[in-house]
């Protein structure tokens, strides 16, 4: 529950102190840049720093705040940027060599509405290769290690932006989440981290993995940091014609309601043989806790959940094949030398670029969209994703929201699984399922293993149900102060 | 770990050039072998979807579907500026200010 280092303020502590007119953007940004001095040759966090800008944001802030004037909702707020989203001025690597050096010529919405809302942008987070991963050890610039034991990995892909805020290096960051890119290493690394609803937050400015399930969330040290966060990226734009028109609520108004009365599923493919005894204990023990607050706990059926991690992998491969056919050494990114034909230099250049997890999963991605395969692999996991989609949208007319573990093992050691795609595979198995169907979701520290390594709990809403998802993760998260 | 194509192996070293070949990518000898392995023992788990009967199930591509709101994304067919060319160029491996160049596209 408790941060590594919880020498940074949050966001309504760092509210109050410009309010009181001391220099707190400029105090928070120094402190910030400390922590990413003295750790990060370690961590590895960042990939890119903006100190100068970043640093003459948070003077200037610290001058409209000294005059009194009105400040906007993230004013001074220090925050990461995940390498797949864009930047201008910075560098969008997306963890890849194939990138490497690469100045976007725009910036994403979500990270121009941060900027807007008077954010400090640190600079750039390390990521898993074109966010393939669940460790961080797919990042071309070298591995994030997790602040909890640095022999161990953050998660993945959003390794950095887990990492980052855990370590104190940031009040709070942006990451993706595909297949649980973000749930994951919030679990990991004893964090906040916000899978919003598919459509939520524009994904204009996400160099693309797989268009149908990548989404863009918060991580922070405490929920209603992450509920602020999302506050500012959420809502329609017309840039992303995927992007929701859905009105956006207010997340924090009700996020102290507490759990009395709600009806909390609990599902019983989640908490079967694979789960790890250390992961179980904290999570029941938490759930335990909501039930003595007055929730109703019930248990529920994911019947399909079991073939949620299949069919993941051939749509999210079958998507990335098609989005990283742009790298091609055309336009952008790296071009290899001395190629003859233009044919030569698509492969030269990609072959030269890619690392070999992105290899492995275009190639799983073309072979199951190719002739003669298309059916029994492609349009057959599209038929389950409706299945599993269907699992949850029957449960929620049962439940207010689904809690389960977010990872089946604590944080795992660097380069324990890094030879067995499989086994990597299998460690997004609770997390699949959300990114298929489109709910939104969070992970919320719960408790530790007793190796001291953070435990999280998944917190899973119908569409749009980003409220109740907070306000469930309050409780969890006050339960612990207790 | 063998690298012949046994009647259960559903990915041989052939399929792995032809998709190669399809994804633009140049895979060492060595790779080869990895991503035949790799891909025999991914698509060995995928498999276990052919347990579920879809007959009667509405592939689904997009949660739009399931939403309902799929087709708000329109907008009037009116031109608006796009990215400046110097901005785009600026990234270029290789131009003359207008153009991407490349290697010669015909190769026979």
């Amino acid at each position: 529950m408790t941060k590594v280092d919880s020498a940074l303020p949050t966001i309504s502590e760092l509210r109050a102190a410009l309010s009181d007119r001391k220099a707190a953007a400029t105090d928070a940004a120094k402190a910030c840049f400390a922590r990413i001095d003295a750790d990060d040759p370690t961590i590895h966090a960042f990939l890119a720093l903006n100190r100068d800008a970043a640093l003459k944001t948070a003077a200037d802030i610290d001058a409209a705040a000294a005059k009194g004037e009105s400040l906007p909702a993230l004013a001074g707020v220090p925050i990461g940027i995940k390498d797949v989203l864009t930047q201008q001025g910075l560098p969008a690597t997306a963890g890849s060599k194939i990138l490497e050096g690469y100045q976007p010529p725009y910036t994403a919405t979500a990270v121009r509405r941060l900027a807007d809302a008077g954010a400090v942008l640190l600079g750039k987070l390390n990521c898993d290769e074109f966010a393939m991963g669940s460790s961080n050890e797919n990042s071309a610039y070298g591995p994030v290690r997790n602040p909890h034991a640095t022999d161990r990995v953050p998660g993945g892909s959003s390794g950095g932006s887990a990492a980052a805020v855990a370590a104190g290096m940031a009040v709070a960051t942006l990451g993706t989440d595909t297949g649980g890119s973000i749930r994951q290493p919030a679990s990991f690394c004893g964090v906040v981290g916000v899978l919003p609803t598919y459509g939520r937050v524009s994904r204009y400015g996400l160099i693309a993995f797989a268009s149908s399930l990548d989404r863009i969330g918060p991580f922070a040290a405490n929920v209603r940091d992450a509920a602020a966060v999302l506050q500012v990226i959420a809502g329609h734009d017309p840039c992303d014609a995927t992007s929701s028109t859905a009105p956006v609520p207010d997340y924090t108004a009700g996020i102290n309601a507490g759990v009395k009365g709600l009806r909390l599923g609990v599902p019983s493919e989640y908490f079967a043989e694979g789960l790890d005894p250390e992961v179980r204990r904290p999570i029941e023990a938490s759930i335990g806790q909501l039930r003595a607050a007055g929730a109703e706990i019930k248990p529920i059926s994911l019947p399909h959940t079991r073939y949620a991690v299949p069919t993941y992998y051939v749509i999210a491969t079958a998507e990335a094949s098609a989005n990283l056919a742009r790298f091609d050494g055309v336009r952008y990114g790296y071009r290899a030398p001395n190629s003859n034909t233009l044919s030569a230099m698509y492969r030269q250049s990609r072959e030269g670029g890619f690392g070999p997890e992105v290899k492995r999963r275009i190639l799983l991605g073309t072979y199951v969209l190719s002739a003669g395969y298309y059916d029994a692999y492609y349009r057959k996991a599209q038929q389950v994703r409706r299945l599993l989609t269907n699992d949850f949208l029957t449960a929620f007319n049962g439940v207010d929201a689904i809690l389960t573990p977010t990872a089946p093992t604590p944080a795992f050691k660097l380069g324990e699984k890094v030879d067995d795609p499989m086994s990597m595979y299998l460690a997004d198995i609770y997390t699949v399922t959300a990114s298929l169907a489109g709910i939104c979701g969070l992970s919320v520290p719960c408790g530790k293993s007793s190796d001291g390594l953070p435990i999280g709990m998944q917190i899973l809403g119908k569409h749009f149900n980003e409220s109740m998802v907070f306000r469930v993760a309050q409780a969890v998260e006050s339960l612990q102060q207790k | 770990m063998s690298n012949t194509n046994t009647a259960t192996e559903r990915v041989a070293i052939s399929d792995v050039r032809r998709v190669a070949e399809l994804a633009y990518l140049e895979l060492s000898a060595d790779e080869e072998l990895r991503m035949q392995r790799d891909l025999n023992a991914i698509l060995d788990y995928v498999a276990q979807l052919n347990e579920l009967d879809t007959s009667a199930v509405e592939p689904m591509s997009q949660v739009s579907e399931v939403l309902g709101n799929a087709s708000s994304a329109l907008r009037p067919d009116t031109p608006v500026p796009c990215l400046q060319r110097d901005r785009v160029m600026a990234s270029a491996p290789e131009t003359d200010g207008a153009f991407f160049k490349v290697p010669k596209v015909i190769e026979r």
